[in-house]
């Protein structure tokens, strides 16, 4: 694997002067996408700054209806914790589907989302919940946040610290994962509130996640399946490969929309 | 090059890594155990899986320096004296043929054995197939190494 001079950071603040006194640095949080990347020699980091040890990042607290996650904490820690499996049980569900077990117990959130790899799970959440993504300089509305395949608002050198999901009243995940790599072929995560719906589906556009807003306002009249029965979804801009066409995937969207409905109930 | 220091089967190890060194190469080449396989290199197989600090992870993707100051479970550290139960259970079952996946499966198989059991979860056949998500077998089809755990569920 390419070399990297590492560095361990105990502290936010320590990982953002390491990243600053870098000549070309990333943040190491879990590693399960960065180092097969470097492997790959898809990536050429002169520094890693490992901040999966930096306490201050993780943990799961629930307050006022919503649930703040620190970056750091893993997908084993979300699919395990008791209190979020009573609050948002699909938020638990999703992170205990993310890669294998030995993937969970590295990955973390703040990883997931600043990859932003249009066919990870976790944008689908945090984007069906209008969640707010707060960094060591600010906080970034979901909506403002995702910005294209593997593209964010992040600027150089900012560290997601936690992400605030809004609890919602009932909710689904709904993933049709490609067998090999265990990715979402297409997911789509739906988020009912006392004002609204709000759908957001992974793994199908070529820009990445991105919400499906006719079938909002489909789902907010009525929340049911045959809502969104009817929708025609376009195959234009969606990802076409080997394990799934453009129109094979604009069908994976109509209908798991509805299962997610029928499960969330 | 970092300085690293951990426990790896109960005795305390230090060792002089490059920076890029993988968990997965310390312990196989500067440790000399090499219980713990390589079969892809790229996450997938689960043939490197060690427990760090009590979880299954896969060793092939972690630094060797993301594990300093770990405590470290590798296959050879599960028997004491006699074979750990899941170890005897993959020789009872038949759980392994060329035993290349097979230090993984044990490694994986403990550890969602541990999982369900501190969380209250039955581990039954389904739940032993979808656990081992993470693992390939490219000679048992699998039955045994399912049979394998299940017995060694019961056990633990
Ligand atoms: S060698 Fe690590 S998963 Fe295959
Ligand atoms: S026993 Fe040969 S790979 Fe599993």
């Amino acid at each position: 694997m390419h070399n990297a001079n590492y560095h361990a950071a105990h502290t936010t603040a320590d990982a953002a002067s390491l990243l600053a006194s870098a000549e070309d640095g990333v943040l190491l949080a879990g590693g399960q996408t960065l180092l097969p990347t470097m492997k790959a020699r898809l990536a050429a980091p002169s520094d890693l700054v490992d901040i999966s040890r930096a306490e201050e990042l993780r943990g799961i607290s629930i307050a006022d209806g919503a649930v703040t996650i620190g970056a750091m904490t893993t997908h084993s820690e979300v699919a395990s914790n008791s209190d979020l499996q009573t609050a948002f049980p699909a938020l638990c569900s999703l992170a205990g589907r993310i890669g294998d077990p030995a993937v969970r117990h590295r990955g973390t959130i703040g990883g997931s989302l600043a990859n932003n790899d249009p066919a990870a799970c976790y944008p689908a959440a945090v984007l069906a919940t209008g969640a707010t993504i707060s960094t060591n300089t600010r906080d970034i509305a979901a909506d403002d946040y995702f910005q294209g395949m593997f593209t964010t608002a992040l600027k150089e050198g900012e560290i997601i610290t936690s992400v605030t999901l809004p609890i919602p009243q009932a909710a689904h995940y709904q993933k049709f994962a490609q067998p090999a790599s265990r990715f979402a072929l297409v997911g789509v995560f739906v988020a009912k509130y006392a004002d609204g719906v709000r759908v957001a589906v992974t793994g199908a556009s070529e820009d990445g996640v991105h919400r499906w807003t006719e079938a909002e306002v489909a789902l907010s009249d009525s929340f049911a399946a045959e809502a969104v029965a009817d929708l025609a979804v376009s195959a234009d801009g969606l990802i076409s490969d080997l394990h799934g066409d453009g129109a094979y995937r604009a069908n994976l969207v109509k209908v798991l929309t509805g299962r997610a409905v029928t499960a969330a109930g | 090059m970092s300085e690293i220091k951990m426990t790896v089967n109960g005795k305390p190890v230090r060792g002089d890594v490059k920076d890029n060194t993988l968990l997965v190469e310390f312990i196989r080449e500067h440790l000399r155990l090499t219980g713990t396989h390589v079969g892809c290199d790229t996450s997938q197989c689960g043939a490197c899986v060690v427990h760090v600090n009590g979880k299954a992870i896969k060793s092939c993707t972690m630094l060797a320096a993301s594990a300093d100051g770990a405590e470290v479970t590798t296959i050879e550290g599960v028997a004491n004296g006699d074979l750990h139960p899941m170890q005897k259970a993959f020789n009872d079952n038949h759980g392994l043929q060329c035993g290349f996946c097979t230090p993984g499966m044990i490694m994986s198989g403990i550890d969602m054995v541990q999982r369900y059991k501190s969380a209250g979860k039955t581990l039954d056949e389904a739940a032993i197939r979808h656990e081992l998500e993470g693992n390939i077998c490219r000679c048992t089809g699998y039955h045994n190494i399912v049979k394998s755990i299940a017995q060694a569920a019961g056990e633990m």
